[in-house]
């Protein structure tokens, strides 16, 4: 969240709320009490309510008001629920109820804020606030020990969760047992009771620090406990959050008998109980304020609790309702800017007995109310109390509010929003509860149970049956579909047709690595000759021979699966059918078997008809000032001479048939003649740049071993050579020219691997301009910075493409280099580029080697077409990779290694059928490192459903986040960056608005309900929010922006995945054979007396906490002294102890997995470097003004509710 | 008083000057009634061991107009330290190192035997000399071989201090970097586009950081080489490599294509390094072509074999489509070459045509040598490559770089022109004739290359008006000064000073026309002829000088390959030309009248007729076209050859009858530059046609009369003979008269 909002805001809202704070709260508390109300009587209730609780609330306000700006930020408050409610299904449905419930409350809290800030984002409260106010949920959730229970029946994760969030919450949870209470009765209604448990008031927190408190907006917390319905609710019970509804069986005895008995500490929790939190959590000073103002606030909040009662009975009765108060919210959005905060607070205390996991806002109003009520209330309020229930709360709480805020609205117009929120925050109740950051789904929890799960090799057969994720260790066996390390779709079943996509707004993409490297045991695709005719192929839409082609007429003919169409069979090929209509040579045959294999192709599969030649690497190396002074030009002569023996080739037998070329450049060419016949090296200047040309022919492109000496001798000489240039200008555009003409000369195919340093800005073709501009950014015009500066390069990229050239730049910049402009031919020639800020040869020569030396060996195709072909009713309609197109449906590269993926979007053009699924079919024509020309066939088929939940149950998030970042990635370079986050949101809400409209089983519009499969979409949608691209730090600088666009564009799901959301590991313990288990990427999941690992497939970090164990840094680094750790070394030392050992294999095996080396970097802790490191804690609220994760889930969560109502 | 042949001689002995006519008619019509301008052939260098370098500079007149050198004709009063010039007749002051002259103590330049006399100017750096070799790598193998091999023995004929340089071409252009360590480095240049001298600079790196370029110290500290031009002491051994391991073009030539020769842009980036690295120094360009240019600027021919190379025949139909353009660019090079003393040489050794005719201005306008041949791996080139860089007594080469000539003329007299190897300055003066010939409207022409036998005919004008009394002291004066780097580095000026009596043509018409020098007349005709020839339509050219007179050479004449282009290709042509008006009267002579030598039992080798008649079977002939040195066995001596007489003893004579055109041949081939075609032939030898196309054709298959008849050899030709020719032209002279 924009910090700058906050202050403003507070001001203002200071101001406004005490004129308004009491009226103002007023109405938000009547709001709150409204929606207990609403269960009686809505309408009446509102008014009542607000009028009572205003004035509780008044004081409170006073302190809200501060917050006030934060408060949108609650608004965020995050349902965790959904996610819970998957696992709940499986095994242990308790406790996902209980992460349900958590939504629900969050459901509760957001819909207030929603209305009003939906925008708010940044701004999320501060860091502690939110902590705090999640502490306060989380708490609430936590003592709610049913939460616990809960949790820990249902997965480890999930329970650990519950379990912290237990331990602090549970007094306040007493409120807890309110929701209990629903959970019992909410059995019945199990998504009901779930949802119930709005995140707690958490909008009231945020009232104050809106954002801080972000956390208080997750009142989701509360949802927790819905978890358990899932069970309950058929297969959807997880996505709806049924979850809760589980608990009704089983977990809800547990947790209602706890949440019971929390609710009613929770009062008294509140008062006391938020306050710990808050501190715990985020202790600094945000909190204590909060605090501070909170406690008076308790005391209205008790004042409440009196009002409550009344109305309480009710709502608690509902302890859905409760939440649902929050919910009511969305169905008020009109109060909703108050009433966010108001939700907040109003949860509290009304909700209180609801959530009885949220409850820590439910709590204070809950425990009393909520109680009694909770019970039956849920009962009611999944039928219409829920929804009316809610809706007055929030309508009379934000009508109340609103009514202030219209004058404020006046002074602040745009803000008058918040300045809503700021009463709401005044609220201070809310404030004090917090969503649990425990109580909300953990993506650790989420990655261990699959772990967990995948035991058995995944079996390819099963049509529409989801892969483990990619952080599972899985065998594949192909029986038909490619491996999901081929392919990996976002969603198993795809909609019938085109209204259930719109409806859902589920991207429909597949993520296809046609290369992947398989792990040893697996073998890599077959390789099929069909003879002379080529591979055979439908007659009309050309798909290849698969597994779903049917054999008709005794085996003479086939029918396309794709289109339909019946082919003859060529006589070569015919083979009988057997009794079931199949070939009888099916399992003799890989192409009528498996998923994934290869067809050699024939001539007509050529460039004009003639078959390849062996490809070539042509080595262009920058040797301007800059790059013989750091090194590197000394550095790369040096590996280039053993890593030529290294160069990649199909038989490890044989020698590479590949050709290299080395050219060395600063502000002219030099080309070098090693033919092996020459006693020494030649070299061919070029200067005249404009007109590039390639000065010789012969012994240019040389076999390794027959020139060897040659080549060596040149390596040696180059950095000789040029020791003492003085050059600083450089050219680019021409030497890109140069190997694309060497190449052609050659009639081949092959890549250049370009080492360059500075902007080119000498006299030549592709001249650029320093053209960064910090002021641009944030504007309309930012997007241009994206865009290459000149039209040169795309030209160059298209002439590249053509012939088979494909770039791999590694760029040394010590300034901008304009990487948007320098990566265009990189980019679509399927290229990579690597950067090395402010290369040094001490420090960064390791990595920049590592990185050589695997991109010179990986196994790469060349002059590659990839045609994606579908059944009917679908097809590919949108790309996004390293590639460049020139039609609509062929994805041409140059070159395609194997780490490159390619995502491809599906739309309707028809409609599909449930009976023949979607099938497609991805062909990768290429030219293989010896010169063979092949076609790589991956098939994939998957289900076709009539019902959303369907979809919703068989999706995958980290391939549908590995979408939506290349997706908005692409739209920076068209549309203002805000936008494209917008953009985002909004999809991901109406995603889970659609999930819980037509897929949740009733509840309380207060509940977050997530999908079991997408419980994690905002978490981690948030993380693609708060990436340097979409929002940059001050210290990002643009060519970095401009990198990490172009290296998400061609990333696998397994890369995105740790991208966003890199894995954190405490190295206290190490067992060999495992991994410990990893932490989440918050700052307090560290504990000073910890040594931890965090890798994001870029960057590796050792992170070394102030007060580690001696014995520890003793193992590690051979030191017994924090302070004598060297924070510069990029190795461990090699010390001969087990953990030591062990730590270094870690690492070792972390670099191994990825495909660009990580530099390890030590940071210690209030170290300078620790703000580095911090970035990557995603859960927390970023030094950038990235929203929390608990905020943004609150945010979420008020984005779905005003999508509801 | 000698004859005036022993005159003649002795003044082409002592001056290298030859004129036309050696008494001048003293007024302007007389003169122009001679219809033989007054003209001269001068050879600047004329080469003259006894002559005695002068350590100090010469003298000049006074006048600014005037600058004529003290000369013996001067009058000198000894006692005043005064001399009078004898142009124009300024009194001038002796310079004080001459306070010691007087009659008896003359400086050399006052002594009459010293007409000629050179000067060493001391000022001014020693200038290396610079040999830039320019490579064409798109040819076979062996010639490739044979070239280099050529290329590695000339390094050694270098003096040690000379700077070289390296330029090959094929479908590139490369410039090579000398001297360095462990690796070859060479420049490359597309071979389709021109640049400029500017555009070169930058590319190869040569910008010198000073940004102005003063004159006077900063030239002075001009670097003596750079990595393109270094001295062959330093880099013998590289360039030796480096040559060596010189590979034909690598781009490979699909059949029915010639290779992509860039000829055009490699002699544009020789001249513009020369340009920016040695302006106003001697140098020399050797370009050696193994075929014609076939892309970028200068191309002459496409690359489709199938389009045959222009033709003579192309060139009257206007069919001959980069002629023009190939003209114009060679044309800029050889301006920006001489404009610097630059030479550029052509070697040009291939079956077909190479594009001669385009680059001929190259090698004329800047002295440099054109060189024919079919091979490189023929002796024709070998040797006369080897005898580039022969050296006189002293050792120093043969040859003198960027020099200028200077003609001073008495008030009388006015010069029109010069024919030759020179480029105009564009010196306006006193003496410049309003009428040009040849190159005129200057008195002062660069020649960037010179050697002993450069010869240059300069025309004269009498402007004395008829009624005008005879000049005082009754001799009209000619200066010749130039000045010269020679081939050690020094600057020198040689000055010859001539004169020659007026005579009143009303009066004195007999001594005039004894002063006639017919062999000189004749050259400086042949050469205006050729001059007009080479800048008007040919038949025009004919017709003109059908009514011009003499005789016995107009008849060759008009049948040398300098007018008469049947036959020739557009590049020979050029060829024949290109050697008729450099080389020295001698030599221009044999190229217009073949000689032709006889030998036989019958008595010692004489010479004989270039007639048909002079073809006898038992005769041995031995022509000198300058071209070509052919030796041909008479039908019965042919026979006898075959049948091995001349190893039997008893037949010794026989032996030595047949050898004694050979010895004579390899005399004539050692000292000639080029070396000429040498063949050896006998009656109904295909190679025969050479004599046959040369001799007068007195007998033909027209005149059958003189068949069976002991004399010559019928030529089968519809070309008219002596005989007839001069019938016609008495007839027309008679007419023309009446």
């Amino acid at each position: 969240m924009n910090v700058n909002q906050h202050t403003p805001m507070a001001s203002p809202y200071g101001q406004p709320q005490p004129g308004y704070g009491q009226p103002g709260y007023a109405p938000l508390d009547g709001g709150y009490p409204a929606p207990y109300a609403p269960y009686n009587g809505p309408a009446s209730a509102y008014q009542p309510g607000a009028p009572q609780q205003g004035p509780a609330r008044g004081p409170p306000a006073s302190g809200a008001p501060p917050v006030s700006a934060p408060q949108p930020y609650n608004q965020y408050s995050q349902s965790q629920g959904d996610m819970q409610n998957g696992p709940p299904l499986m095994t242990q449905a308790p406790p996902r109820p209980a992460v349900s419930q958590p939504y629900n409350h969050g459901a509760v809290n957001l819909p207030g804020p929603q209305p009003s800030f939906p925008q708010h984002y940044g701004p999320p409260p501060s860091m502690q606030q939110v902590t705090n106010q999640m502490t306060g949920m989380q708490i609430a959730s936590g003592p709610p020990t049913p939460a616990g229970p809960g949790y820990a029946p249902p997965h480890s994760s999930q329970p650990p969760v519950s379990n912290a969030y237990s331990a602090a919450p549970p007094p306040s949870y007493t409120h807890a047992p309110p929701p209990v209470s629903s959970a019992p009765t909410q059995p019945p209604p199990p998504s009901g009771p779930a949802p119930s448990q709005q995140y707690y008031g958490g909008p009231p927190p945020p009232s104050q620090q809106q954002f801080n408190s972000s956390l208080p907006p997750t009142s989701q917390q509360q949802f927790t406990s819905p978890a358990p319905p899932p069970s309950s609710q058929q297969s959807f019970p997880p996505t709806s959050y049924s979850g809760p509804v589980p608990p009704p069986s089983q977990a809800p005895a547990p947790q209602v008998s706890q949440p019971q008995q929390p609710f009613p500490p929770t009062q008294p929790p509140f008062s006391s109980a938020p306050p710990p939190v808050s501190q715990p959590a985020f202790v600094s000073g945000p909190p204590p304020p909060a605090q501070g103002s909170f406690p008076p606030r308790a005391p209205p909040p008790s004042s409440q609790p009196g009002s409550f009662p009344p109305p309480g009975p009710p709502p608690t009765s509902l302890p859905s309702g409760q939440y649902t108060g929050p919910m009511p919210p969305q169905q008020q959005p009109p109060p909703t800017q108050p009433s966010p905060y108001h939700s907040g607070p109003p949860p509290p205390g009304s909700q209180m007995p609801p959530t009885s996991m949220a409850q820590s806002n439910h709590l204070p109003p809950g425990p009393q109310g909520p109680p009694g009520p909770p019970g039956p209330l849920q009962q009611h309020p999944p039928q219409p109390g829920m929804p009316g229930g809610f809706p007055p709360q929030q309508n009379g709480a934000f009508g109340q509010v609103r009514g202030p805020q219209p004058g404020y609205a006046g002074p602040y117009p745009g803000q008058p929003n918040y300045g809503a929120p700021a009463p709401a925050p005044a609220p201070a109740p809310p404030a004090q509860k917090r969503l649990d950051p425990d109580a909300i789904p953990s993506p650790i929890q989420v990655i261990e149970d699959d772990k967990a799960k995948s035991t058995e090799p995944f079996t390819t057969g099963v049509r529409g049956q989801a892969p483990p994720l990619v952080t599972t260790n899985f065998q594949v066996k192909d029986q038909g579909n490619a491996s999901p390390r081929f392919v990996r779709c976002t969603a198993y079943n795809m909609p019938c047709t085109a209204d259930m996509a719109k409806q859902s707004q589920v991207p429909l993409a597949a993520v296809i690595k046609p290369l992947a490297t398989l792990p040893q045991d697996e073998s890599p695709p077959y390789l099929v000759d069909h003879g002379e005719g080529g591979p055979i192929r439908c007659n009309r839409c050309k798909a290849y021979m698969c597994p779903y082609m049917q054999f008709i007429e005794g085996g003479r003919r086939f029918q396309c699966g794709f289109c339909s169409c019946v082919t003859e069979v060529p006589p070569h090929y015919f083979q009988h059918l057997d009794h079931t209509g199949k070939r009888v040579d099916c399992y003799d045959r890989p192409e009528l078997s498996l998923g994934s294999y290869e067809f050699l192709a024939t001539v007509d599969y050529c460039k004009n008809n003639k078959l390849p030649q062996p490809p070539a690497f042509i080595f262009l190396i920058d040797v301007s000032y800059n790059a013989v002074k750091s090194g590197m030009v000394n550095i790369v002569c040096q590996e280039l001479k053993t890593l030529l023996d290294y160069l990649p080739r199909e038989n490890p037998e044989m020698d590479s048939m590949v050709r290299v070329g080395f050219v060395t450049y600063n502000k002219v060419l030099h080309f070098y003649n090693v033919k092996a016949s020459l006693a020494q090296p030649q070299m061919l200047v070029v200067s005249d740049v404009s007109d590039m040309f390639v000065p010789l022919l012969d012994g240019f492109l040389v076999n390794v071993n027959e020139s060897r000496l040659v080549i060596e001798s040149l390596l040696d000489q180059i950095p000789e050579m040029f020791a003492d240039t003085r050059e600083t200008e450089t050219v680019f555009g021409p030497v890109i020219q140069a190997g694309l003409e060497a190449l052609k000369a050659a009639d081949c195919a092959g890549k250049l691997f370009v080492f360059h340093t500075s902007l080119p800005i000498a006299e030549a073709p592709g001249k650029l301009k320093n053209r960064e501009d910090k002021k641009l950014i944030g504007t309309d015009k930012e997007k241009s910075l994206f865009q290459p500066q000149v039209g040169f390069y795309n030209t160059l990229a298209k002439e590249c493409v053509a012939q088979g050239c494909c770039v791999d730049l590694f760029l040394f910049p010590n300034q901008y280099v304009d990487v948007a402009t320098l990566g265009v031919v990189p980019v679509s020639t399927g290229g990579s580029v690597y950067k090395y800020t402010y290369f040094q040869a001490q420090t960064d020569k390791e990595r920049f080697l590592n990185d050589l030396r695997r991109d010179v060996q990986k196994l790469v195709g060349f002059d590659a077409v990839m045609r994606v072909r579908t059944s009917t009713g679908i097809r590919a309609t949108d790309f996004f990779g390293s590639f460049f197109m020139s039609n609509t449906t062929d994805v041409e590269l140059a070159g395609l290694d194997c780490d490159k993926a390619i995502t491809v979007e599906f739309k309707h053009d028809d409609k599909l059928s449930e009976e023949t699924g979607a099938l497609m079919q991805c062909a990768v024509l290429y030219t293989s490192c010896s010169g063979q020309r092949r076609l790589r066939v991956h098939n994939m088929a998957v289900n076709c459903c009539s019902q959303l939940a369907d979809l919703y149950r068989n999706c995958e998030t980290d391939t549908i986040i590995n979408f939506f970042s290349k997706y908005a990635f692409r739209g920076i370079l068209s549309n203002p960056t805000k936008a494209v986050r917008d953009t985002l949101v909004n999809q991901c809400a109406q995603i889970l608005a659609c999930y819980r409209k037509n897929c949740a089983s009733p509840s309380s519009a207060g509940q977050l309900i997530l999908p079991e499969c997408m419980k994690l979409l905002p978490v981690y949608l948030n993380c693609v929010l708060k990436s340097d691209v979409l929002l940059p730090g001050a210290d990002v600088s643009l060519d970095d922006r401009a990198y990490l666009r172009q290296l998400i564009s061609c990333m696998d799901v397994a890369e995105s995945h740790v991208f966003f959301y890199p894995r954190l590991l405490p190295l206290t313990k190490l067992e060999s054979g495992s991994l410990p288990v990893a932490v989440r990427d918050s700052e307090e999941r560290l504990s000073k007396g910890g040594v931890y690992i965090l890798e994001t497939g870029l960057h590796l970090f050792l992170w070394v906490g102030a007060s580690v164990q001696q014995e520890l840094l003793l193992n590690i680094f051979g030191t017994p002294s924090f302070s004598q750790i060297d924070p510069n070394m990029t190795s461990l030392p090699v010390l001969d102890n087990p953990f030591s050992e062990r730590l270094r294999e870690i690492i070792d095996s972390f670099r191994a997995q990825r495909s660009r080396y990580m530099k390890l970097m030590v940071v210690k802790q209030e170290d300078r470097t620790e703000l580095i490191f911090r970035h990557f804690l995603v859960e927390d609220k970023s030094a950038s003004g990235g929203a929390s994760y608990v905020d943004f889930l609150c945010h979420m969560h008020k984005e779905i509710r005003q999508l509801l109502s | 008083m000698a004859t005036f042949p022993e005159y003649i001689a002795q003044n082409e002995e002592r001056d290298g000057v030859r004129f036309s006519w050696n008494v001048w008619p003293s007024s302007r019509l007389e003169a122009t009634r001679m219809v033989v301008p007054v003209a001269a052939l001068f050879t600047p260098l004329k080469e003259r061991p006894d002559l005695p370098p002068i350590q100090y500079e010469p003298v000049l007149c006074s006048r600014a107009t005037c600058r004529a050198v003290l000369n013996p004709l001067c009058q000198v009063d000894y006692r005043a330290k005064l001399w009078a010039c004898n142009f124009c007749y300024q009194r001038n002051q002796f310079p004080p190192s001459y306070a010691g002259i007087s009659e008896v103590n003359q400086p050399a330049e006052l002594l009459p035997q010293f007409s000629t006399i050179e000067y060493v100017v001391q000022r001014g750096p020693q200038m290396p000399l610079v040999f830039l070799y320019v490579v064409d790598t798109c040819m076979e193998d062996e010639d490739l071989q044979a070239l280099k091999e050529s290329l590695q023995m000339s390094l050694s004929l270098l003096p040690p201090t000379a700077l070289v340089g390296l330029i090959t071409f094929g479908r590139m252009v490369q410039v090579h970097e000398l001297g360095c360590e462990g690796i070859s480095k060479s420049y490359v240049f597309r071979g389709t586009k021109d640049l400029n001298a500017k555009q070169l600079q930058e590319m190869l790196g040569l910008t010198k950081p000073a940004a102005s370029q003063g004159r006077g110290p900063q030239t002075a500290q001009q670097p003596l080489s750079n990595r393109f031009l270094q001295p062959v002491q330093k880099i013998d051994m590289n360039l030796t490599d480096l040559l060596g391991e010189l590979q034909r073009d690598p781009w490979p030539v699909t059949q029915g294509k010639r290779p992509l020769r860039s000829l055009g842009v490699a002699m544009s980036i020789a001249v513009g390094l020369l340009e920016c690295t040695f302006p106003n120094t001697g140098a020399r360009i050797m370009t050696f072509i193994g075929g014609p240019a076939t892309q970028g600027p200068g191309m002459v021919v496409g690359d489709e074999l199938k389009t045959p190379i222009r033709s003579w025949h192309d060139l009257e139909k206007d069919n001959a489509k980069f002629m023009k353009k190939a003209t114009k660019h060679y044309e800029s090079l050889a301006n920006r070459a001489s404009t610097n003393g630059h030479i550029i040489d052509i070697y040009a050794c291939a079956l077909d045509q190479t594009g001669l005719l385009e680059m001929k201005c190259c090698a004329n306008y800047t002295g440099g040598y054109m060189v024919m041949a079919d091979s490189f791996n023929t002796s024709l080139f070998k040797q006369t490559f080897q005898r580039v860089f022969t050296k006189d007594v002293q050792g120093s080469f043969k040859m003198a770089f960027a020099a200028t000539l200077e003609v001073k003329t008495s008030r009388e007299i006015k010069v029109s022109g010069a024919i030759g190897p020179c480029v105009s300055l564009s010196a306006k003066g006193p003496c410049v004739s309003e009428n040009e010939i040849g190159t005129g409207g200057t008195c002062q022409w660069k020649i960037c290359g010179l050697d002993p036998s450069t010869t240059l005919a300069l025309y004269f004008e009498v402007v004395n008006q008829h009624n005008a009394p005879i000049p005082q002291g009754g001799r009209g004066a000619i200066q010749f000064v130039t000045q010269y780097q020679h081939s050690s580095g020094q600057r020198r000026i040689r000055v010859s000073t001539t004169a020659r009596n007026w005579a009143d043509a009303q009066t004195q018409i007999q001594s005039i026309a004894a002063s006639f020098d017919q062999e000189a007349a004749a050259i400086l005709m042949a050469r205006l002829a050729v001059y007009r020839a080479e800048t008007e339509e040919g038949p025009d050219v004919l017709r003109w000088l059908d009514r011009q007179l003499i005789r016995l050479f107009m008849f060759h004449l008009r049948r040398s390959p300098f007018l008469q282009v049947f036959n020739n290709s557009p590049d020979e042509s050029s060829y024949y030309r290109h050697q008729f008006n450099r080389q020295d009267l001698t030599q221009a002579l044999i190229m217009i009248q073949p000689v032709l030598y006889a030998y036989s039992f019958n008595g010692p080798p004489e010479p004989v007729l270039l007639d048909s008649s002079s073809i006898l079977p038992d005769r041995i002939l031995l022509m000198d076209t300058f071209f070509q040195i052919l030796i041909y066995h008479g039908e019965t001596v042919a026979q006898w050859r075959k049948a091995g007489y001349q190893e039997m003893a008893e037949y010794e004579n026989f032996r030595h009858l047949l050898q004694a055109p050979v010895d004579d041949a390899q005399e004539l081939l050692h000292t000639r530059f080029p070396m000429p075609r040498y063949i050896d032939t006998e009656h109904g030898g295909s190679q025969a046609r050479f004599l046959l196309s040369k001799v007068n054709p007195s007998q033909t298959h027209n005149n059958m009369y003189a068949w069976g008849q002991e004399s010559g050899a019928p030529i089968l030709t519809d070309d008219v003979s002596l005989q007839v020719f001069m019938d016609h032209l008495k007839k027309l002279a008679v007419s023309s008269a009446a």
